[in-house]
């Protein structure tokens, strides 16, 4: 298992293949990429990659932080990211991570935050049918409609689907492929879209259900 | 220049077309790489641009024809790499941006008259005149001839 990296959404666009076919990709941008800690057996009981993106300026990092960046040689970073990774993957605190670390093609899996959409209704958090614009229905054509039986069992469901909240949820994409990579300005373009808004962080590693061999 | 915009200027440039200014109402004719097996050929498609959509690397137009009694339309990508070539058959005179009310129409009211050219301010102001004094001289000729059938 080796290291993902940590990158800002920056928005979607189009790359037109040579057959002329259009792809949509979205468009990742990952700059200053270090290790700032590496994590053994020996001094933690696992091990794991943590990766810093994007520089900081010295006045707006806390002084605890500042003292763990001093420690591993690194200026002070804007996101901190933790990554498990196996024994022979480990690197040193220091090193530097360019966005080539994924090959043109590799297939990805990239965790975000997914866009809040505040409390929503039924129709548009669980896709219910919703209730008939005529024939008798007044006041309630966006409701859910009945949330259970009877008497027996007297009871709503743990787990009924009911409006809410929504969005705001730690979710990844899997098996995206990578279409181009350019190591120079730290782009990712990733095939399809990517959980979260533009400008939000995302986590792109290697796709664990593929391997890309 | 966000990186977005950025990326959609390279494509572009990579691309190294040239697009040849038309307009809605216009009537183009396009080269459109076709695959059949590994051979590749072009293929032409003639007819009336509907829309434009001016968006950059999205940009795109609409164009209609009648093939065989039935209306035809397609869409192209204006940087879509199939697109080999874009030729100007003739111009159209319309003043509407999306000429969508021609899909309810055809034969007689599904023309569109074609633009006059002009080579300079002056000649378009003197053709301007003209019409207006033959429009002048129309309408009290036909005055006279209602009075007299009064």
């Amino acid at each position: 298992m080796r290291t993902g990296l940590i990158a800002e959404k920056m928005g979607m666009t189009r790359i037109f293949t040579a057959e002329g076919q259009s792809v949509p990709v979205t468009v990742l941008q990952a700059l200053d990429i270090q290790v700032t800690q590496k994590k053994t057996t020996e001094t933690d009981g696992y091990t794991a990659i943590q990766v810093g993106m994007g520089n900081q300026k010295p006045s707006r990092v806390s002084k605890p932080l500042t003292g763990h960046f001093a420690k591993a040689k690194v200026e002070p970073k804007q996101h901190v990211v933790e990554f498990r990774v196996s024994e022979e993957n480990l690197l040193e605190a220091g090193t530097e991570l360019k966005t080539d670390h994924f090959a043109e093609g590799a297939i990805v899996d990239v965790t975000g935050v997914t866009i809040g959409k505040g409390f929503a209704g039924v129709m548009k958090r669980h896709n219910f049918g919703g209730l008939r614009a005529s024939h008798g229905v007044s006041v309630t054509h966006r409701s859910h409609g009945s949330t259970g039986q009877r008497q027996d069992p007297g009871k709503v469901f743990k787990g009924k689907k009911m409006a809410g909240h929504m969005g705001v949820r730690r979710r990844t994409q899997q098996n995206l492929q990578v279409v181009r990579v350019d190591a120079d300005r730290g782009l990712i373009l990733v095939k399809g879209s990517v959980p979260g808004a533009k400008g939000s962080v995302v986590m792109v590693r290697d796709a664990v259900k593929k391997s890309n061999a | 220049m966000n990186i977005i915009e950025q990326l959609n200027q390279e494509t572009i440039a990579s691309q190294g077309k040239t697009i040849p200014e038309f307009a809605v109402g216009d009537t183009l004719r396009v080269q459109v790489k076709v695959s059949e097996g590994n051979r590749e050929r072009l293929q032409a498609f003639e007819g009336l641009v509907i829309g434009r959509r001016n968006a950059g690397l999205n940009s795109s137009v609409t164009i209609r024809k009648i093939s065989f009694g039935e209306g035809v339309e397609r869409v192209f990508p204006l940087y879509s790499p199939i697109l080999e070539r874009i030729e100007v058959v003739r111009r159209g005179d319309v003043r509407r941006a999306k000429l969508y009310y021609l899909r309810g129409r055809a034969g007689k009211s599904a023309r569109i008259t074609e633009k006059k050219q002009f080579a300079n301010a002056a000649e378009a102001a003197a053709a301007k005149a003209a019409a207006a004094a033959a429009a002048a001289e129309a309408a009290p000729a036909a005055e006279a001839t209602a009075t007299a059938e009064a």
